[in-house]
Parts: structure tokens; sequence; C-alpha cells
């Protein structure tokens, strides 16, 4: 499964500083630690980056691909932003992400042309502007829209990775099983079936800190029995790369030997 | 709505691996397809193959094949040289042979004589195999290793059993590396991890699937390669990209179909024509699991693999 490392993020401070600064160390830091510890992929949260956004995800694109051979996924609501962003990539290593577009009709109206533009990849996050359906089969429709908006686009099925967005098992028990049960409903969208994706750690928002490490990586072990393609976690939890590497070894998708695990 | 057509290409890429020096080097591997399908992707390099030379007269190899070298056997450096400039080999394949301890127990230190001997005198690539006993060749290829520093040579075969001493001796002097596991395709994967952890980048290993000949189990060398190669195409596994070797003449050479005479067997054919046919019939079955490298006996089997692999090119 494709690792997405979420450690480049405007919420945390020293990132944060970092990017204001235009200080290249503790964002290029980062960006080795997390691939060395198994991310295919980096996410860059830039937010929603109202001031000089092209200008810095120019510079913060161009200063982790300095250091790591990866592609990124660009993570801003800035269009303008994502653009510059998509400019900047280096597609020696893969293509860069879009995250991300949605069923709100703006959005999608935003970022799909640039997937089309760009050639990039794109998550396509199943809701609306009534927020998240409760039952599979809707963020499905809304999925279906999303598809549909991609191919006017001239963007292949296969560059798409549907997000059934993931609830807080705390306040909402049932949607864990639901967004489950989603993964395995887009799939079935398209032949060959659709990519999919997750923002992993919010599974385990509001529950005690201690807790938090387990409910994510059973999650994920669950998601991925489904099929699940690439979810963006933090990759510097050893614990967790183990049981994606396990859970991949398990499933077939990754050939086994004594070491997997050191791989 | 624009039609968009389906590709099927691959994440991983087979590693490429230069071995010798000057214009005579060559490159194996590089491909990010299966064998031959250059209309879905790269294949920079075609299969090479080296012609196998030993530090002794081959008295075990069976006649037809003796026979093919007749007047230059008896000296290795004679025969590399034959096969260099007469017969036009791409590499030469040297093996240790009389340095296992059931034959002449030669010794490391004469065993590299005879490395720089025949390095001298070609200008191809050398690839350097021990006698296959573990323990006797880990001393051997860290002699042969130093000898050879600075041609970029060939070193095998690093097995469970001795890998950490021919890793450490190839690391040194500078080469490239055959890793050879028992045809199985996750101790061959455990190996390249164990390599790569003593510090030595996988990009310049050489895997070998252990081969077999026609008839004697060579599908299970065929399904390990195919096993191998769709791990580093297909799930873009980096310990499984390196390219593969098969030492082919060494299986095919003894078996019935090369050895017994038409008196015996009158149904089977001429001799020659036969047995050259089953070390070629060997080589094409295994370039087409996407072996990269082979190392082969036979003149005119050889000829007759090279001009598969030109028509397929």
């Amino acid at each position: 499964m494709l690792i997405i490392g979420e450690r480049i993020n405007v919420i945390t401070k020293t990132q944060r500083q970092a990017m204001t600064d235009r200080d290249k160390g503790p964002i290029q830091e980062m960006a080795l630690n997390q691939v060395k510890c198994g991310a295919g992929m980096l996410d860059i949260n830039i937010g929603p980056a109202e001031d000089n956004g092209e200008q810095l995800m120019d510079w913060i694109v161009k200063t982790v691909q300095e250091v790591v051979q990866v592609p990124l996924c660009l993570d801003t609501t800035n269009p303008a932003a994502m653009e510059a962003g998509l400019k900047a990539h280096d597609n020696s290593w893969g293509r860069a992400m879009i995250n991300s577009a949605s069923g709100e009709e703006e959005r999608l109206n935003m970022m799909m042309p640039l997937a089309g533009q760009y050639g990039s990849l794109i998550i396509g996050l199943t809701l609306n502007k009534t927020g998240i359906p409760a039952l599979a089969e809707d963020r499905c429709a809304i999925a279906a829209e999303i598809m549909g908006k991609a191919a006017e686009c001239g963007v292949p099925m296969e560059d798409i990775y549907l997000d059934p967005l993931i609830m807080p098992v705390p306040f909402s028990q049932e949607k864990s099983l639901e967004s489950i049960r989603a993964i395995r409903m887009f799939k079935e969208l398209n032949d060959p079936p659709m990519k999919t994706v997750v923002g992993l750690s919010n599974i385990s928002n509001g529950a005690p800190k201690t807790l938090r490490p387990l409910l994510n990586r059973v999650y994920t072990a669950l998601l991925m029995y489904e099929g699940l393609d690439s979810a963006i976690i933090d990759p510097l939890e050893r614990e967790m790369i183990e049981v994606i590497k396990t859970t991949d070894i398990l499933m077939g998708k990754t050939l086994y030997a004594h070491s997997y695990l050191d791989m | 709505m624009a039609f968009v057509v389906p590709k099927d290409t691959y994440n991983g890429k087979v590693f490429e691996v230069e071995i010798g020096t000057g214009d005579k080097a060559v490159k194996i591997g590089g491909e990010n397809t299966l064998p031959f399908l250059t209309f879905e992707g790269a294949v920079p390099n075609m299969p090479v193959i080296a012609h196998e030379v030993q530090d002794v007269a081959p008295e075990d190899w069976p006649e037809t094949v003796q026979a093919a070298y007749k007047g230059v056997s008896g000296d290795p450096v004679t025969w590399a040289k034959h096969c260099q400039d007469n017969l036009g080999a791409q590499a030469i394949a040297l093996r240790l042979y009389s340095t296992h301890p059931d034959r002449q127990d030669t010794s490391p230190e004469a065993a590299a004589k005879t490395v720089s001997d025949v390095l001298a005198a070609i200008s191809v690539p050398l690839i350097i195999l021990g006698s296959n006993h573990a323990e006797k060749d880990a001393q051997v290829l860290r002699a042969a290793c130093e000898a050879a520093k600075g041609r970029n040579c060939l070193i095998g075969k690093a097995q469970e059993a001795n890998y950490k001493t021919i890793v450490a001796a190839a690391m040194a002097a500078g080469h490239k590396l055959i890793a050879m596991s028992d045809l199985d395709v996750n101790l061959a994967k455990q190996l390249n991890i164990l390599i790569t952890q003593m510090g030595y980048e996988k990009e310049k290993i050489v895997t070998d699937p252990m081969s077999s000949a026609l008839g004697y189990g060579i599908e299970y060398t065929y399904s390990v390669m195919e096993r191998i190669r769709s791990a580093a195409l297909m799930q873009n596994d980096g310990t499984m990209a390196p390219p593969m070797l098969n030492d082919i003449g060494m299986y095919v050479w003894k078996v019935k179909e090369t050895m017994a005479s038409e008196s015996d067997l009158p149904d089977w054919g001429a001799l020659e024509e036969r047995a050259i046919g089953w070390e070629s019939t060997t080589a094409v079955g295994l370039i087409m699991a996407g072996s990269n490298l082979l190392i082969m006996r036979h003149p005119k089997a050889i000829e007759t693999a090279k001009k598969v692999i030109a028509e397929l090119a």
C-alpha cells in the first residue's frame, strides 16, 4: 500500500514556523525521515495559504524534492497555490497528487481541470455541501459525480483516489464500518477498480492518547483487507508501518522474506 | 467525453548493471516491462551470453562440448582468448573449478594468479565463479576480487552460507555480485535483503535463481524467475529488481540427452545435434522467463541463442 506521509503540515508548530520563515532545514529533515521510514509519497499541507500561497507552494515543493526522490501530494484549498505546486513538481519519481477535489461543485470545478491540465493524480473526497453522507451508497453517488467530472476533464479513472472519509469512532461508532463498506463499493465502480485513499488518523480523534495508535493500526488493517490503495499517515510510527507491511504480506501484495520488516 | 485508452504499465524497473570496463563493457537489465515486450515499455539491453571457461581442462565435460574447445581448453588464458577473438564472446565466465577440495584443491593465491592472467589477456567483461563449495569459495573469491580490482567484474556466487565474506570482498574491490539461492523466491529476496544490509548496493546485485536443464526441472526455474520479475515490475519490489543470471552449461552438460550415444539410443537422433539443441533450447526457454545474462558452453548453442535474441529484439 502506498504510504503518504502526513508530517509536513501547517498545523504543527515547527513546520508552520519553517514555512513562514522559509527555513529549509526542518522541512527537509522531516521529508527525509518520512521517506526513510517507508513513505512513498509526502503530503505537503500548506493550509488555505491566503498570503503568498503560490510562492510558498513553489518554494516548498522544490525544497522537499531537493532531498527526497518521491512524488508529492499537494494539500491546499487555494487553487492558485495548487497550480504553482503542480508547475514546480518534478515528475521524475512519479506524478503529483492533488489533495483534493470533492463533490462540492466549486471545489470540483477548480481542482479537476488542474488534474487534466497537469496530468496529475487527484483525491476525490466523497462529501458535498450538505456534508458526509451517512450511507456508503450515497458516498458512491458523489463518487460518480467526481468520476463524471474527471471524464469531462480528460482525467483517467485510474488517476482518481476516492476518499470515503473517516469519522471518529468515539463520536460515531457505526460510521467506522460504513467507511470500510464504502471502500469495497468504490472498488466496484469501475474496471479496473477505482483507487482509494483515507486520512487515517481521524478514526481515533477524541480517543485517549494511549488508545489512538492501536485504533489507527487495527482500522488500517481492516481497510486494507477491502483493498485500500493508499493512506495518509504518520510514517514515523513504527508499529503502524509494521502493520501495513505485514498486511501487505498477508494479502499477497508483497513477496515474503524473513526480513520483510526491514525493507 | 474523450476515450482514454487503459494502459498496462508497471511501476517497477529492473536495475541496469554494467560489467567490465572500457568500450567492451556490457550492460544488462534496465527494462520496465516483461521480456521482449518492446511495444509496452523500454528494453534498453538484450540478454548477454558469456562463454564458460574453466581453470582446468574440462575432462569431465561430455565429448561433444569438449571437442568444441580442442587445442585451447588446456590453458584458461588461451581458452578465454579463443572465445573472445575467434568466437566473438560478449563476456567470459571463468570458473575456478580446480579450487574445489574434492578436485585439485588449488589455493586461493594460485586461483588469483589465474584470474590476473586471464584478465591481462582479454578486454571483454569477466565473470568470476568459484567451485560451488561454500567455504572454499569464500577464500578463493576474496583473493580473486583483489586480483581483479579495477576491472568491474561480476563475482559469485554469494550464497546464504558464505555471502558475508564475498560481499565484503566485492564491495572493497568494486565488483558486481551474483547472489544465488536454491530455487526459492522467498530465499532469493531474503538473501538480497541480507546483502543490502551489509551496505552493498542492491543496484549492483545480479540474481541467480538457480538454473536447471530442459527436462530436468526447468519449469521450476522458469516460474521462480517469473515470480521474481513480477515482484520487481508489478509490486515495485526493489529487493527483487536485480537482473537475472542463468548458469546453464553446468546443468545441461550432465543430463543423459547430452551424453547418450546414438548406438545406445538410436531413437534419440544424432548426439551432437541433440546435445547442442538441448543447451540452446534451455537457454531460449530461460530467456523467455526474463534471463538477462547466461553462462553457456557450446559455441553452436550460443550462436543459436544469439540468433533468437536478435530476432526478438
